[in-house]
């Protein structure tokens, strides 16, 4: 499985079998509690959030859905979020801060929607105050990257404490589709900009930017949710505990050094 | 940490002259054609009126130098980080060919100028991209210095004043480019929790991961007129809904009618404009009616 390239590893994020939101909620928390909408606009299922209780513990969880069939994908836009999903994420981030609840983010969306009525409504503003407000949020938050990080739309939900991918997840400043046909004007050279971008979970732990790789079962997370599902709550038990044990000084102090030192430049 | 504040000494002299050589550097023709009403107008008369289109009042993109040179107290610049300079963190195929030609053509280190300055007397610190280079994207050296302007601002309690520019994210440092964009906002968040005043001043153009983090977050957000502004490309959204958009989509007028923008300014006036927001913005002003 080390031996995989970005785009072997794209393929397998993209099995049709692979476990989504739902899967990880329901095979990993107990008593999901969903809530809806922004409180300004509208409701947004690209995102779902809720509460649910992990270990006994409450937690809340945000997670970027993508569908399983045309319908689903319909529903959830194939998992890519207007600004009130973004929005929605941020109220029941906050909500999660005054009940003193950690917040569990589950990533895997292309990116936010780009689109007439997402920029009305202010996407990038949206995304903004999420990263901002996250930045500074008074609870432990761990992100797991299940598939796809893109871009913008994945730091919605990305700005944590930790950052574990599972081990064929990818996330990158764009799509590789993106990147052929803005850097090589040929949008057919996908797999060529994968395997440039350095995109892979190996990648990004090499880069500081995850801390953490979520081992999957041979061939990907599709052949066996189960054990996906158990090694994602021997993470989680583990990585609450080092962050609940913070003070909240040092919880955002770190969550702020994690940050601010990635950057590669000459001085 | 002593180190990290050292500011750099070597101020950039700005005078007219150089100021009229850096206009002559601009690709050139005889005619500018305005991107948002496509009339030609004479280039000596869009460039005697500021870079400003007469027929729609489009501001156009300015250097880096041009804008300090018209915003800033004459010889009150000093400048930050001059000397960081880009790496190529993901082996980008002639990622660093490109930089060192853009740093050439240029005259800057990276696609953004940060320091202090006063403005009509009020001290600030202020950063300005320039969209010449590499379309201002974003990498780890823009990135680091408009964190490294937050941390100082707020080390010394000073108003900070960006001028936005960028096509986004830089795409050739991969994901340390994405990552940028929580670092900035980091800092940003801790300046304003000391109480302290931003303006973001959104310029032609304002995309992509730079309106999604740092643009959007500003106390008092101005914009130029006719700029463009906005969260994913025009052709992007063109390509997905089939059909062409109108013309003052992602303008600055389309932000502010959708309530994203406090204020259009001008760009004559816009240096006033920045004057009185930081004079109401001085630290202890009220201090006599509170004890
Ligand atoms: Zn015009």
């Amino acid at each position: 499985m080390d031996k995989l390239t970005a785009w072997e590893r794209l393929n397998i994020v993209h099995n049709p079998n692979r476990p989504n939101a739902y899967d990880y909620i329901n095979g990993i928390f107990e008593h999901y509690y969903e809530m809806q909408g922004d409180r300004c606009f509208a409701e947004d299922k690209a995102i779902t959030g809720g509460i649910a209780t992990f270990q006994k513990l409450p937690v809340t969880i945000l997670a970027n859905v993508k569908g399983k069939d045309i319908e689903q994908n319909r529903r959830c836009n194939f998992s890519m979020a207007h600004p009130e999903g973004y929005r929605k994420a941020l109220r029941l981030a906050k909500q999660a801060e005054k009940f003193k609840r950690p917040v569990i983010c589950f990533i895997d969306t292309t990116g936010a929607f780009c689109g007439v009525d997402a920029e009305k409504r202010g996407q990038g503003q949206a995304i903004a105050t999420n990263i901002k407000e996250f930045m500074r949020l008074k609870v432990p938050i761990i992100s797991i990257i299940t598939g796809e990080g893109g871009s913008g739309g994945a730091l919605g939900l990305g700005v944590c404490d930790e950052l574990a991918m599972l081990e064929n997840a990818v996330y990158s400043v764009i799509s590789p589709r993106g990147a052929a046909s803005i850097l090589w004007r040929d949008a057919s050279k996908e797999k060529d900009a994968a395997n440039t971008m350095k995109i892979t979970a190996q990648d990004l732990l090499k880069f500081e930017v995850a801390e953490h790789i979520i081992k999957e079962p041979i061939s990907g997370a599709h052949a066996d949710h189960n054990m996906t599902f158990e090694n994602i709550i021997e993470y989680l038990i583990e990585a609450l505990k080092r962050n609940l044990k913070k003070s909240i000084a040092m919880l955002l102090k770190d969550r702020y050094n994690k940050f601010r030192k990635i950057g590669i430049f000459n001085e | 940490m002593k180190d990290l504040f050292k500011v750099v000494k070597d101020r950039v002299r700005v005078n007219s002259k150089k100021f009229k050589k850096e206009r002559a550097d601009i690709p050139s023709g005889l005619f500018f054609k305005c991107p948002r009403c496509q009339t030609s107008i004479f280039k000596e008369d869009f460039d005697a009126a500021g870079r400003v289109c007469l027929n729609c009042s489009y501001h156009s993109r300015l250097t880096a130098l041009q804008r300090l040179y018209i915003t800033v107290d004459r010889g009150s610049f000093v400048e930050y980080d001059k000397d960081l300079t880009s790496k190529n963190p993901i082996d980008f195929p002639e990622y660093e060919e490109k930089v060192r030609c853009l740093m050439k053509s240029t005259g800057l280190n990276e696609a953004i100028i940060t320091g202090e300055c006063t403005i009509r007397g009020e001290k600030c610190v202020i950063g300005i991209m320039d969209s010449y280079f590499m379309m201002a994207s974003m990498g780890s050296v823009v990135g680091e210095k408009i964190t490294r302007a937050f941390e100082r601002a707020t080390e010394k309690e000073l108003s900070v004043v960006l001028f936005t520019a960028s096509g986004g994210a830089r795409m050739q440092e991969g994901i340390i480019s994405l990552m940028q964009m929580a670092k900035t906002s980091g800092a940003l968040a801790l300046h304003s929790e000391q109480g302290l005043f931003y303006c973001a001043v959104l310029t032609d153009p304002t995309t992509g991961g730079v309106t999604a983090s740092f643009a959007s977050l500003a106390d008092v957000t101005l914009a130029e007129p006719k700029v463009l502004v906005g969260f994913a490309g025009r052709r992007v959204i063109e390509g997905t809904i089939k059909q062409r958009l109108p013309d003052d989509f992602q303008s600055a007028e389309f932000l502010q009618a959708h309530g994203y923008v406090d204020r259009i300014v001008p760009r004559k006036k816009l240096r006033h404009e920045l004057y009185r927001l930081l004079r109401f913005h001085r630290k202890g002003e009220a201090v006599d009616w509170i004890n």
